[in-house]
This record gives structure tokens, C-alpha cells and sequence, in this order.
């Protein structure tokens, strides 16, 4: 049996109950809302682009612990990073909470490995990946990103 | 609806002997015996259920009103049998006004697209509620987009009751259908039906009841209610999952186009033209679920044999100690506080989002839905995503409730 702390690790209870840049972000160049149907979970995410490189990443949106916590981890592990490392790292994280961390290939994951537990919980893994998502269609343009 | 302000100790529910009858409840989960909660999403199916849809496999499968040999003889007179005790269920005057479909949603966009296409047009208005649930909207928005017509709501008060001013005045000559649920699915809300179908009689609207939610819990009858149209989900009252019925009055039935073509509707085709078939076979084309027809006539004999006042005062007394439990947790609140309510307990836990009480639940074996519960307008309505719904049925007991309640404690745990 899948023990619960391995899901909620104290560091996701941490981001959840106290998410970092959760913010509306007025000088934003890019942004995206995304939308969980199954559970009604929302995110808009702001990303600040300057020369390929993202200055500043923010959310905003109400969901559940995993779904906060994961947004407010990506926009810590995003900051600094260049587009085509985010676009690595998103892949990574994808793998992560669908595969399993066991492929060495990709970028390190750093604190965002705590959400290795979710691939055993199927039925939150859009929770997990729903910020990721929506940072992507705005890196791609805005509009908007479902997990459907 | 009428609950025994008293019930008689010869009348009392047995849930003992009940539990024993559900083969799921010896199920464990995360290794947990399981406290099932989600009744009202969709009921679990007693012995009696399984036994019947089996025996039918088993010994007389065939389709019906088409063989001359036994089996089909033998499966056309079950199926309408299970059709005489849907009539009977709802208290409608004759079995032809029984069509027998695949549930409430089924049933809806039947009346929504066979009544609703020839009789609501450009300017018209369909009325509804705040607390209906997405398949007692959705059919009437399309229907509404393709006529021109408006769809109207009669908006719900902080209790989760109907405003049933708003509704009366929202009522017009160009109302020509108004479509209420019964009991609502996401707070409990028991509508007066029978008092709003007057009212919209009284404008000359014709009513549509969704019974889903209610057919487990209350008593129906559909001569006492007035209503038009009633209907209702096999699944949801301990039968098979893919069954229902839709109640028509028997000269609007007569009245309506074909919805669907294929065989068993007709009386004779050519390729020139055809004809449709007496009520209620016109508006059942093809082969129905033949097995999930029969075995949900053995659920309403199951449920009826329990005793529908029984069980209504068992899940009374269970919605009161529940209410009672779980308003002594910290931060917890209860959403849908009608007067009248059938026994389900929607509720917020503080900042703590369903899905996660939903997770922490499920590894202590206890299942609850969580989320909008297909009711996303109600959810607005109270300003919130999503709550966490416990609903009871007769197989529920005190232990149920107790393991909520510790349960909700673990997620206090985690989450405070």
C-alpha cells in the first residue's frame, strides 16, 4: 500500500498551504489560463520573457494541494531558466508524474522529484501537471491549456 | 413527499440484514473495509440485482417483441413486466405511458428534442432552476440555441431551496416548458413539486420532473405530482447501470414524433414511407439492454420490498446524525440546508480542497465524491470550486458515519 506522506510530502503541504508567487503579473509578455474540467481547477499563468530567458514567472488560480503546490515549485525552478531548458524541464516533470523518475536522461529535477508519489495516484496526476501545462500554451502563445 | 413523522418498530429497516446483502460491502480498500458514501453518484447493486441480471443470461436471453420461439417469449414478458413495475413504481395510470431508456439523461434530451423540436419555438422560453445538475441544462440550451427560444432560471436561495417567488414570477404565457429536478443531487434539496407543477400549469407550460436523484429516496407518484414528464436512472436506485425510464402522459406520448429510428419502432416501413409504433415501442428503437431492463425491475422490487417509507426514515435519522457529526468538526460547512432534504451532506473542510479530502478519505476505505458533481452553476452559486459529498443510503449506518468523522480527522491532521 502507497503511503499517503509519500503523495503529500511536507515539502507540497509547504508550497500548498503557502504558495510562492502567487501573483498577478501586470508586465507579463506571455500568459495562459488553464482549466481541469474533471475537478474544476483553475490556473492562470505570467511569464516575463526577455531575450529567451524567463525574468519572472508568477500564478494565480484555485485548486487543490497538489495542483497549488506544483505551480508555486514550477515558477521557483523556472526563474532564470532559458526556454528551451523550461521546454526540457517540462518533459521531465511530465515523465516524473507519469513514468517514473527511473530515466536518467533530461535535466536534474531538483525539489520538484517530490512529486514522484503522484504517478501512484492516477487520478491526480492533471492536478500535478495542470501549472505545467498552462506554461506551456503561454509560452506558446497564450489562450488557453485544458488537461483533457 | 411524505416521511413517516414516525415509523412503526414492524416498519423499522433491518440494516444489518440489508449490509448483508451487498456483496461489495465485504470489499476492502487500501486494505480498509469499504464505507461507501457515493450513493448518490451512483448506488451499489444488491444480490438480488446481480442474481437477476444473471439468471436472464443464464436461462432465457433473447431479444424481445420479435421471436415466436420460448426464450423470446420468455425475455419480451420479463422486460415488460420490469416495464409494470416502473408504472407501478411512479404511480402512472397505464404501462404504455413507461418508455424504458438508458436513464435520466436519456429521458431528457428525448422530451427536449421529440416535444421540445415541435412544440418551443423562436421568442418561447424553457424555465429551470439554479440547482440543476448538467443534463437537466444542457439538452434545454441546445434545444433553446436551435429555436430561438430562451432558457430562464429560477435562481436558489442561501439554504439551496428553490426561490419559489423568482420561479412563479419567471412563469409567462411564453413559458412553454418548465423542467425542475426533484431532489437535488449536490445539495439534497427536496423541490415542491407538486406545488410548482400547479404553477406552471397554471401558465400554461408543460413540467418536466427529473427524478434522479429522488427515485432511491422518496416516494413518487406521478398522478399526485400532476407532472407531465418524470424521469429517472435505474443505476441510481440499486439497479443496473444503462437502465431508466422516462413517464410521459400517455396523449403527449401519442402526440410526439418519433425520436430515434430503427426497429421495434415502427409498425411498417417501404422505402416511400413508414409508420411508427403504438406507445411506447415508437420511441424505443433497436435492441434495448434487455438484461439491465429486467434486473432493474428487480431492483424496484427489491427497494419496494424494503419498505420506500422504511427506508426514507432510516436515511432520515442518518442525514440527522450526520448533519449533527460532522457540524461539531472545526471549520467545517455544510452546503444545502433545505428544510426538506434527502440524505446527502455536501460540505467545505475549511481552506482544504475536496480532491484532497477526497485522497486522504479513499486510503482510510471511505468513497466520496468530490468536485462540481456535474452542478457547476450551483457551485458558482455559492462561490465555490467544488465541494465534498457524503450521501447515505439504506445500507448506511452509524459506523459509516463514525468512519467519516474520523476520517475528516486524518485530513485535519495533514492539512490544519
Amino acid at each position: 500500500m502507497m503511503d499517503l506522506r509519500e503523495l503529500y510530502q511536507e515539502v507540497i503541504l509547504d508550497h500548498s498551504k503557502r504558495p510562492r508567487n502567487r501573483r498577478e503579473m501586470p508586465e507579463a509578455n506571455r500568459r495562459a489560463e488553464g482549466y481541469n474540467p474533471l475537478c474544476g481547477d483553475r490556473a492562470t499563468v505570467f511569464l516575463h520573457l526577455d531575450d529567451g530567458i524567463v525574468r519572472d514567472v508568477s500564478f494565480e488560480g484555485s485548486g487543490c494541494s497538489i495542483s497549488t503546490a506544483s505551480a508555486s515549485m514550477m515558477t521557483e525552478a523556472l526563474r532564470g531558466k532559458s526556454v528551451a531548458e523550461v521546454e526540457a524541464l517540462f518533459q521531465r516533470f511530465h515523465e516524473l508524474v507519469t513514468t517514473g523518475p527511473e530515466k536518467a536522461a533530461g535535466p536534474e529535477l531538483g525539489k520538484l522529484a517530490v512529486f514522484g508519489g503522484v504517478r501512484e495516484f492516477p487520478m491526480r496526476v492533471k492536478c500535478a501537471s495542470l501549472a505545467w501545462h498552462t506554461m506551456r500554451a503561454a509560452l506558446e502563445g497564450g489562450g488557453r491549456a485544458t488537461t483533457e | 413527499m411524505s416521511s413517516p413523522a414516525r415509523t412503526t418498530p414492524a416498519a423499522r429497516l433491518d440494516v444489518e440484514a440489508v449490509r448483508r446483502q451487498f456483496p461489495v460491502l465485504e470489499v476492502t480498500v487500501h486494505g480498509k473495509p469499504l464505507v461507501y458514501l457515493d450513493s448518490a453518484a451512483s448506488a451499489q447493486k444488491p444480490r438480488a440485482v446481480i442474481d437477476a441480471e444473471r439468471e436472464v443470461y443464464e436461462r432465457y436471453y433473447s431479444n424481445i417483441h420479435r421471436g415466436v420461439h420460448s426464450l423470446s417469449m420468455l425475455a419480451t414478458d420479463a422486460y415488460e413486466k420490469a416495464r409494470t413495475r416502473v408504472q407501478r413504481f411512479l404511480g402512472a395510470a397505464e404501462s404504455r405511458e413507461i418508455v424504458l431508456l438508458r436513464g435520466t439523461t436519456e429521458a431528457m434530451n428525448l422530451v427536449a428534442q421529440s416535444w421540445g423540436r415541435r412544440n418551443v419555438g423562436a421568442g418561447d422560453e424553457v424555465l429551470i432552476t439554479g440547482l440543476e445538475h448538467h443534463s437537466n441544462i444542457v439538452p434545454w440550451q441546445l434545444l433553446c440555441e436551435e429555436k430561438g427560444a430562451s432558457l430562464r432560471v429560477a435562481p436558489i436561495l442561501d439554504s439551496g431551496e428553490v426561490d419559489l417567488e423568482a420561479f412563479e414570477r419567471l412563469l409567462s404565457p411564453r413559458t412553454r416548458l418548465a423542467s425542475v429536478s426533484h431532489v437535488s443531487n449536490a445539495l439534497g434539496t427536496v423541490n415542491p413539486v407538486e406545488r410548482m407543477t400547479e404553477m406552471a400549469h397554471a401558465a400554461g407550460a408543460v413540467v418536466v420532473i427529473d427524478g434522479a436523484q429522488a427515485a432511491p429516496h422518496v416516494p413518487i407518484d406521478v398522478q399526485r405530482i400532476g407532472c407531465d414528464f418524470y424521469a429517472f436512472s435505474g443505476h441510481k436506485v440499486y439497479g443496473p447501470s444503462a437502465t431508466g425510464a422516462l413517464y410521459g402522459r400517455a396523449a403527449l406520448l401519442e402526440a410526439m414524433p418519433p425520436w430515434q429510428g430503427g426497429g421495434d419502432m415502427i409498425s411498417s416501413v417501404t422505402f416511400s414511407k413508414s409508420t411508427w409504433n403504438e406507445i411506447p415501442f415508437k420511441f424505443e428503437a433497436g435492441t434495448p439492454n434487455v438484461a439491465g431492463g429486467i434486473a432493474l425491475g428487480a431492483a424496484l422490487e427489491w427497494l419496494c420490498g424494503l419498505g420506500l417509507h422504511a427506508v426514507a426514515a432510516h436515511e432520515g435519522e442518518m442525514l440527522r446524525l450526520g448533519t449533527e457529526m460532522l457540524s461539531e468538526i472545526p471549520g467545517l460547512r455544510i452546503v444545502g440546508t433545505a428544510r426538506k432534504k434527502a440524505s446527502v451532506l455536501s460540505f467545505v473542510l475549511g481552506d482544504v480542497h475536496p480532491h484532497d479530502i477526497g485522497t486522504v478519505l479513499d486510503h482510510e476505505g471511505i468513497a466520496i465524491r468530490t468536485g462540481h458533481h456535474c452542478a457547476q452553476p450551483v457551485m458558482d452559486r455559492f462561490g465555490i470550486p467544488a465541494t465534498a459529498r457524503a450521501s447515505l443510503a439504506c445500507f448506511n449506518d452509524r459506523r459509516d458515519l463514525e468512519a467519516l468523522v474520523r476520517g475528516l480527522g486524518k485530513v485535519r491532521e495533514m492539512f490544519g
